[in-house]
């Protein structure tokens, strides 16, 4: 069945059943590899993507569920060219290391900062307390949330030369 | 491209009509393994012990460098990148040592087709091995070209210097090293003396370069085997036998091969498996065949209620004596005496395993997150009865495994599965409860300590045991992996042997490093493995450390001794010292008092007793209504031998404090008399964001000059130590159970 996705800004139609979780139409129809396979059943996070600026787990999301609504992946937040403010603020603290949670990490993170970009501590550990790190890199993902928060902040401020590419 | 190369795996380099050099990788065809994690494969007498690092596995120099006419730098090392930032490490050792930029040096990971065959990525080895290899043979690829240089310009070697990838003369007339290379040029074997580059003139090393491998996992790269899309591919999921000892009896195929996308059925035993055009059609296959499939179980699991009575029921197999000092002890005044246990717990990555494979042309290419592309070869290759040469084997990264996980197993799946269904890439990644469920756990332990201390407070005699199975199963051997003991032609797991080693396995770190006049330390050897077990992060020395720095603290108790001094007191190594002395004075230790209800606690290892030097401070808050245990901050020391990149070393030990905390604070394997019933992230569950520390510190002993001690795995022993003296010193009780967690700390406590 057709089913037309609004991913990343751009409209995609893919041929796909109704009750697949938007995670495989995300990997295998549209190539993006930001939103993984972590446990298939809302567990741990390292699938999390936007829907409408909300994090959701993309592996329990049937894509029937998502025609109309706007989609965004890590590959949304910019390029490795030209990285978002989420994505310098996690190479600036070096907040990785096998990384295959991060990017889940980092859409729950968005979805707090773009409602409150200057969310303190607690904000944060409580908005990512839905999603998992198994190399111990929790001090360092804080650590780069709350810098993400200040570029946004900053780029955001009257006079800012560039916007923030989320 | 599959199979370039692997034809002829003992060719020798040889030349383009270039003259660019081809690197050869003169695989010296034994599997070999380091740090005594080598219970199934024999490790054959070195061919040169004396060259440094992995040069005396390969001695070939360029198996390790490359340099092509155009100035390209290709260095290869056998290690993979598991997310401890090794690619980042060696870049830097190997662009200091040939004085190029690091952006201009292109590293190959392991790969059976062209690196040198390291062993596994294991036991914090990689900078002890693979990049004091690359480090001494980058001097020496250095110092050739020069001595090229020198003969063309009719200069003396001291005249001239490497700079930017060229030999510069005093008169400014530049070679680049691409000119420089001829026939053969490195094709040599290394020499035992090098002169390493001095500390002070390092340019890249001892600076926090930023890994090489972020930025594209931070947007979306293809970053993950999980990530790779060949051309044609097909996905494939496996329906797991619901049990250990489970036997596939018969199973309904027709409906399923009905379903949409279906391409393949495959049963072989009782391996079934599906393949189909898209990855959730197979998962969708998966779980309409599991409905169809009937299996044979049996009550195969001991009892779990008693962990320990379960660790003590599995006869004992053999004694390994793991230390022994003669003397009979004297003036032994007080004696603590106490049992320690820690039970099975899980690798736990957050991505399954996953793998892709291709059957063509009668090679067989895997793209792995193994630890060991080598012996995962042969284990595959026996499992297949092809020969290795048939086989390559590609490191291709996963999610973080910490040891043994399941990354081979579902190598062996989608090697069998490529077999199956020839011509077209099969990508296969495990489901999360296959994870939890299949994958070797690191070992449930016991341990007991009898100790005693003298007159003058001084630890007098040690007697301590410990009853584990190995904590090695990896391949090498067919039976090591998973499918291939479940194929109707099984290979049975290799017979576990007990080997006592200088870097230890079970009995890792049980030996303390402090200095007592009268000890016996015995590793109990459990041959039977109820549960399937293999290499967890640290292996023994986490529950060992934990036995020992926890006795170590009673024992200052007893004699009335601050615990920092009494340790200082026992240890005559300087360097073991200044970390314990380090942590504390950051800690504050001599000045910090703790609220009610607040602890502090010290951990310490040399771990292995001869790699890096770690000292943990920590402090905890117990709620005492809930058990719950918090950790305020913790601050490290730690001590790895010269520093290749400070920020590499800081991560890797913030991320082995959190890890081990989790394990510490939560983790058990939970089983009913049949199955594995933790299965999932709700009934194992792990640290979250809500009780990570407000704080870690991590502080860096510099030691220039000194060998590479590994980082990775010195923190996990401390850490469980630490917490536990932590807990003793704000309730006052002993905690000797693991995992230390609410309903034990509560009943302990009796709130």
């Amino acid at each position: 069945m057709a089913v037309t996705l609004s991913v990343n800004g751009q409209s995609h139609t893919v041929e796909s059943e109704l009750d697949t979780p938007l995670l495989y139409v995300l990997r295998d129809d549209l190539g993006l590899n930001g939103a993984k396979y972590g446990c298939g059943l809302g567990q741990c996070g390292s699938c999390t993507v936007l829907v409408d600026g909300a994090p959701v787990f993309s592996c329990v999301t049937p894509i029937l569920l998502l025609e109309g609504r706007e989609i965004t992946t890590v590959e949304g937040l910019g390029t490795v060219d030209e990285p978002g403010p989420m994505q310098r603020a996690f190479i600036e603290e070096q907040a990785a290391q096998c990384g295959y949670c991060i990017p889940g990490m980092m859409m729950r993170a968005q979805a707090l900062l773009e409602r409150n970009p200057s969310a303190g501590d607690a904000e944060i550990r409580a908005a990512l307390e839905p999603n998992l790190c198994r190399c111990g890199t929790h001090m360092r993902i804080l650590k780069a949330v709350r810098r993400a928060g200040q570029l946004m902040q900053s780029a955001a401020a009257p006079g800012a030369s560039e916007g923030a590419a989320s | 491209m599959t199979g370039l190369g692997i034809e002829r795996p003992t060719r020798r380099g040889l030349l383009a009509g270039s003259g660019a050099l081809i690197v050869s990788f003169s695989m010296l065809s034994r599997a070999f393994c380091q740090e005594g994690e080598v219970q199934n494969v024999g490790r054959e007498p070195e061919v040169a012990p004396e060259l440094p690092g992995s040069l005396s596995e390969d001695p070939i120099l360029d198996s390790w460098i490359r340099i092509d006419p155009d100035g390209g730098i290709t260095v290869f090392t056998g290690k993979a990148e598991l997310g401890q930032g090794v690619k980042t490490a060696i870049i830097q050792i190997a662009a200091e040592e040939l004085e190029v930029d690091p952006a201009a040096i292109e590293l190959v990971t392991a790969d059976t087709g062209r690196t040198p065959n390291e062993g596994f990525t294991a036991g914090s080895q990689s900078m002890q091995n693979s990049g004091t290899g690359i480090r001494h043979a980058a001097v020496q690829v250095r110092e050739i070209l020069i001595g090229q240089a020198a003969g063309r310009l009719q200069l003396g070697v001291d005249q001239l210097r490497a700079e930017a990838g060229a030999v510069v003369a005093p008169d400014g007339r530049r070679l680049p090293y691409g000119e420089l290379v001829e026939d053969q040029l490195l094709h040599i074997e290394a020499v035992p003396q090098t002169r390493l580059k001095p500390t002070d003139q390092f340019r890249i090393m001892g600076t926090s370069m930023p890994r090489v491998d972020i930025p594209a996992k931070v947007t979306g790269g293809p970053a993950y085997v999980q990530d790779m899309r060949l051309p044609r591919m097909l996905h494939a999921r496996i329906i797991r036998p619901p049990s250990y000892q489970a036997r596939l009896l018969e199973f309904d195929a027709a409906p399923v091969e009905q379903m949409p996308g279906v391409v393949s059925i495959v049963r072989d035993g009782s391996f079934l498996a599906v393949v189909a055009e898209k990855e959730f059609q197979a998962i969708k296959a998966m779980r309409a065949l599991s409905t169809r499939a009937r299996w044979q179980e049996e009550a195969s699991l001991p009892p779990s209620a008693d962990l320990p009575q379960l660790v003590r029921d599995i006869p004992v197999h053999e004694d390994g004596i793991v230390a022994e000092v003669l003397a009979a002890p004297v003036g032994v005044e007080k004696t603590y005496e106490a049992t320690f246990t820690r039970p099975y717990q899980i690798h736990g990555s957050i991505g399954p395993s996953c793998a892709v494979g291709l059957f063509e042309n009668g090679v067989m290419t895997v793209w792995t997150h193994t630890q060991g592309v080598y012996p995962d070869r042969k284990a595959i290759a026996e499992m297949l009865g092809m020969p290795p040469e048939q086989v390559r084997c590609i490191h291709t990264e996963g999610s973080g495994c910490y040891g043994h996980n399941a990354a081979d197993d579902a190598a062996a799946d989608a090697a069998l599965l490529a077999h199956a269904v020839p011509g077209r890439p099969v990508r296969v990644q495990w489901m999360r409860e296959q994870e939890h469920a299949w994958e070797p756990f690191g070992p449930a332990m016991v341990t007991h300590v009898r100790a005693g201390l003298n007159s003058s407070g001084r630890i007098a005699e040690w007697n301590y045991e410990l009853w584990s199975n190995t904590h090695t199963t990896r391949p090498g051997p067919a039976g090591a992996l998973l499918a291939a003991r479940h194929l109707a032609q099984p290979f049975p797991p290799q017979e576990p042997k007990l080997q006592i080693t200088p870097s230890g396995n079970g009995d890792r770190n049980a030996d303390p490093l402090y200095t007592i006049p009268s000890k016996r330390v015995v590793w109990h050897f459990l041959k039977d493995m109820p549960l399937r077990v293999s290499a967890l992060r640290a292996l023994g020395a986490y529950a060992n450390v934990f036995s020992v720095e926890s006795t170590m603290d009673e024992l200052a108790i007893m004699a009335g001794v601050d615990p920092v001094e009494f340790r200082l007191r026992h240890l005559d190594d300087p360097r073991a010292r200044d970390v314990i002395v380090k942590a504390a004075e950051q800690f504050g230790w001599a000045t910090t008092t703790m609220p009610p209800n607040h602890g502090r606690g010290i951990g310490f290892a040399r771990y292995k007793n001869h790699a890096a030097y770690l000292a943990l401070v920590v402090e905890v808050e117990v709620e005492r209504d809930s058990g719950r245990l918090r950790i305020v901050r913790a601050v490290a020391a730690i001590d790895s031998g010269e520093i290749v990149n400070p920020d590499g070393i800081r991560n890797q030990t913030e991320g082995g404090i959190l890890q081990a905390a989790s394990w510490t604070l939560y983790e058990a394997v939970s089983f009913d008399d049949t199955r594995i019933t933790s299965i999932d992230w709700s009934s194992y569950p792990i640290l979250r964001f809500g009780a990570v520390p407000d704080s870690i510190e991590v502080h860096i002993m510099d030691r220039p000059g000194e060998p590479f001690l590994g980082t990775a795995e010195a923190a996990q022993g401390p850490t469980a130590a630490a917490i536990g003296n932590a807990l003793r010193d704000a309730t006052g009780k002993r905690f000797t159970d693991l995992p230390l967690n609410r309903a034990r700390v509560k009943q302990l406590i009796g709130a």
